[in-house]
């Protein structure tokens, strides 16, 4: 087959001219090795994004308190503290499709035990807390029903916890104090690293609502209603149902709560890493289509520096598509492999991104193929200008040629 | 017996705009197979149009060209490149080999460009035959750099002989080449000839030409003489006589 003597024909010519074909390639290399290094970084920060927002529990919808404003003095967010725990029994009871609900209280409290303290945060939950953030403990168990019926003195606390308060040995069946009221720990949570907001999500004793209520806080009110939803779909109906609900618990009188769901959340910090990927992206590619430019460049360059080599080939035989086809695949090949090794470069670079920063880069199939593919096309589109005019030399004249 | 190849009152006129040139003027030529002939000519003859025209590289303005039987002068342009890949084998002034190839990728090229599929294989070995018959089969793997010009010229003539040509055509074949070397590489077509193939060459050398059998001289677009050589030189006793001529010149130093 004539194609194949062809591509012979090309890989012998590139083969010639190692050094001409290796710069040539490199405007390619750079150009897709950071397209799929910045798409593979900008997807690993997605990824980091979207796993601290799974952090925060599936399809998990948050009722906040609303602020509270006397004469002109206005507290802040949560500051009117009208959330009670009978309107999260009623959301509970009332609300088709909520899977969980765990009404809670925060605070913060020097907390004591062996002769250690540590100031942090305490947080008053319901049983079903673990579920709806689906975290799981690493010893003991969850508080239960029954310990939040009897206001309890029992919690469950973080690795953070226990690093500085129990530094040897099993801290389960241990007593800490919290404002001197000893609790009991039952558990131990496993490691969840920190928020998006960068807190410190294991720094904190998880007590029973009922017992941060009374025996913390002293304090009547909830800051906030967590609850979890069937699936995700079921979300804004669910949203709307509590709105509705609590509403109508408060019986005309200004809403003072917000139901906010985690999607929300979610798309507000996927947003910002979606944004810097598309712009870096596009730098990307611009800078491939600069070495496509280059490529067609050094193949122009080479058409009229190989004008006598035209010139032999068409005095023994060769038709001008031949010579077209010929300078098009060594176009092609150069930014085939030069796009090949830009896919094995950008790898590199963000399997180093993510060994140095310690986060996955997920190295998306598309971008790999985008990145061959966008190479060879570049090959064909830039190299068919110099193939074109290659072929249509006169024989005569480019055998002359000095 | 057929000719190999046949012009009929080919004329070449080239427009160039104002002034109209008529570098050929009616040249009827008839070439059978096993001829050697050399075309004579000063330059501006009219001798590198017609060898262009000869060549299918170039396309006569009126009149025919019969090739082995073919009328090639109203053919396309890659039509007449399958003609000459099939039917001619070109020798250059400048060799003209693809720099920074083998020898033997040279020998091939002619390969690539056929119509029927050759296997590599079998590329190969005609390759080899060819560089063979030039004597060049040991350098097979030598690069055009690394080769002297008569070497060179005797790549490309294995070039042009791997197709297996009816008609070889060399432009001026010895024109980039010392005495001794000329001498030699005519001593190659002359045994190439000896085997049968046509050859026609271009030269503006009297003693080059005495190599062929038959000399045309063209002048202002036309054959003013058509000769059989008489008293014909031959390559090998040339080169004794050349041998002797610098010894006796003490030039070269025989260890006896």
């Amino acid at each position: 087959m004539r194609f194949l003597a062809t591509c012979l024909i090309a890989i012998r010519a590139l083969r010639r001219n190692k050094l001409r074909s290796v710069l040539t390639g490199l405007g390619i290399i750079i150009g897709v090795a950071a397209v799929i290094a910045i798409v593979s970084i900008g997807n690993g920060a997605k990824a980091q994004v979207e796993a601290q927002v799974a952090s925060l529990g599936q399809n998990v919808i948050s009722i906040f308190s609303g602020n509270f404003t006397t004469g002109g003095l206005r507290g802040g967010g949560g500051s009117a503290g009208t959330l009670s725990p009978e309107d999260a029994a009623a959301v509970a009871r009332e609300v088709a499709d909520v899977v969980a609900v765990s009404p809670e209280v925060r605070d913060r409290a020097q907390v004591l035990a062996n002769g250690l303290n540590w100031n942090t945060s305490i947080i008053g939950e319901g049983p079903d807390y673990l579920s709806i953030r689906a975290w799981d403990l690493i010893e003991g168990g969850m508080f239960t029903d029954q310990d939040v019926r009897s206001v309890s003195k029992v919690c469950i606390i973080g690795k953070t916890i226990v690093d500085q308060l129990f530094p040897d040995g099993s801290p389960v069946g241990q007593t800490l104090r919290i404002r001197n009221i000893p609790f009991k720990v039952v558990g131990v949570l496993k490691g969840k690293g920190y928020n998006l907001f960068g807190q410190d999500q294991d720094d904190v004793v998880i007590v029973p609502y009922t017992s941060a209520m009374k025996r913390v806080s002293r304090r009547t009110n909830l800051n906030s209603i967590l609850v979890q939803a069937s699936s995700p779909d079921r979300m804004e109906k669910i949203q709307q149902d509590i709105t509705d609900l609590l509403t109508q618990r408060r019986s005309g009188r200004e809403p003072d709560f917000t139901v906010r769901n985690q999607l929300e959340l979610a798309q507000a910090a996927t947003a910002t890493t979606k944004t810097m990927t598309m712009l870096l992206g596009i730098v990307a590619g611009v800078s491939l289509v600069v070495g496509g430019i280059g490529v067609m460049n050094i193949m122009l360059v080479s058409v009229t520096e190989r004008t006598r080599e035209i010139g032999i080939r068409l005095s023994i035989g060769a038709h001008d598509s031949d010579i077209r086809v010929q300078f098009l695949i060594e176009a092609m090949i150069l930014s085939g492999i030069g796009g090949a090794i830009g896919v094995g470069l950008g790898i590199g670079i963000s399997e180093l991104f993510s060994y140095l920063n310690g986060w996955n880069t997920l190295i998306p199939v598309w971008s790999v193929l985008a990145g061959l593919g966008g190479s060879a096309l570049i090959g064909v589109i830039f190299g068919y200008f110099p193939a074109s005019k290659a072929s249509r030399l006169d024989p005569i004249e480019a055998l002359r040629f000095e | 017996m057929q000719p190999v190849v046949k012009l009929e009152d080919i004329h070449r006129v080239y427009d160039s705009g104002e002034v109209k040139v008529h570098a050929v003027r009616g040249i009827s030529l008839a070439i059978n197979k096993g001829e050697f002939i050399a075309i004579m000519g000063a330059s501006g003859s009219g001798k590198s149009t017609l060898m262009n025209t000869l060549g299918c590289l170039d396309q006569p303005t009126s009149g025919r060209y019969l090739l082995d039987g073919i009328d090639v002068s109203r053919l396309e342009r890659n039509q007449r490149a399958d003609i000459r890949n099939q039917k001619l084998g070109f020798v250059f002034q400048g060799f003209n080999l693809l720099p920074r190839t083998t020898a033997l990728e040279n020998v091939e090229l002619p390969m690539l460009y056929s119509k029927e599929r050759i296997s590599s294989r079998e590329m190969r070995d005609r390759a080899m035959q060819a560089l063979e018959i030039v004597g060049l089969a040991k350098r097979h793997d030598h690069f055009p750099s690394q080769l002297s010009g008569g070497q060179q010229q005797r790549v490309a003539i294995a070039r042009s002989l791997v197709n297996r040509p009816q008609v070889l055509l060399a432009d001026e074949p010895t024109g980039n080449l010392d005495t001794r070397t000329s001498i030699e590489v005519m001593g190659v077509f002359q045994k190439l000839n000896d085997e049968g193939i046509t050859i026609v060459m271009v030269t503006h050398e009297l003693d080059i030409a005495r190599f062929c059998k038959r000399n045309l001289i063209v002048r202002d677009g036309q054959v003013v003489r058509d000769e059989t050589v008489a008293n014909r030189s031959l390559a090998p006793v040339e080169i004794a006589k050349l041998q002797a001529a610098e010894t006796a010149a003490k030039l070269i130093h025989h260890p006896a």
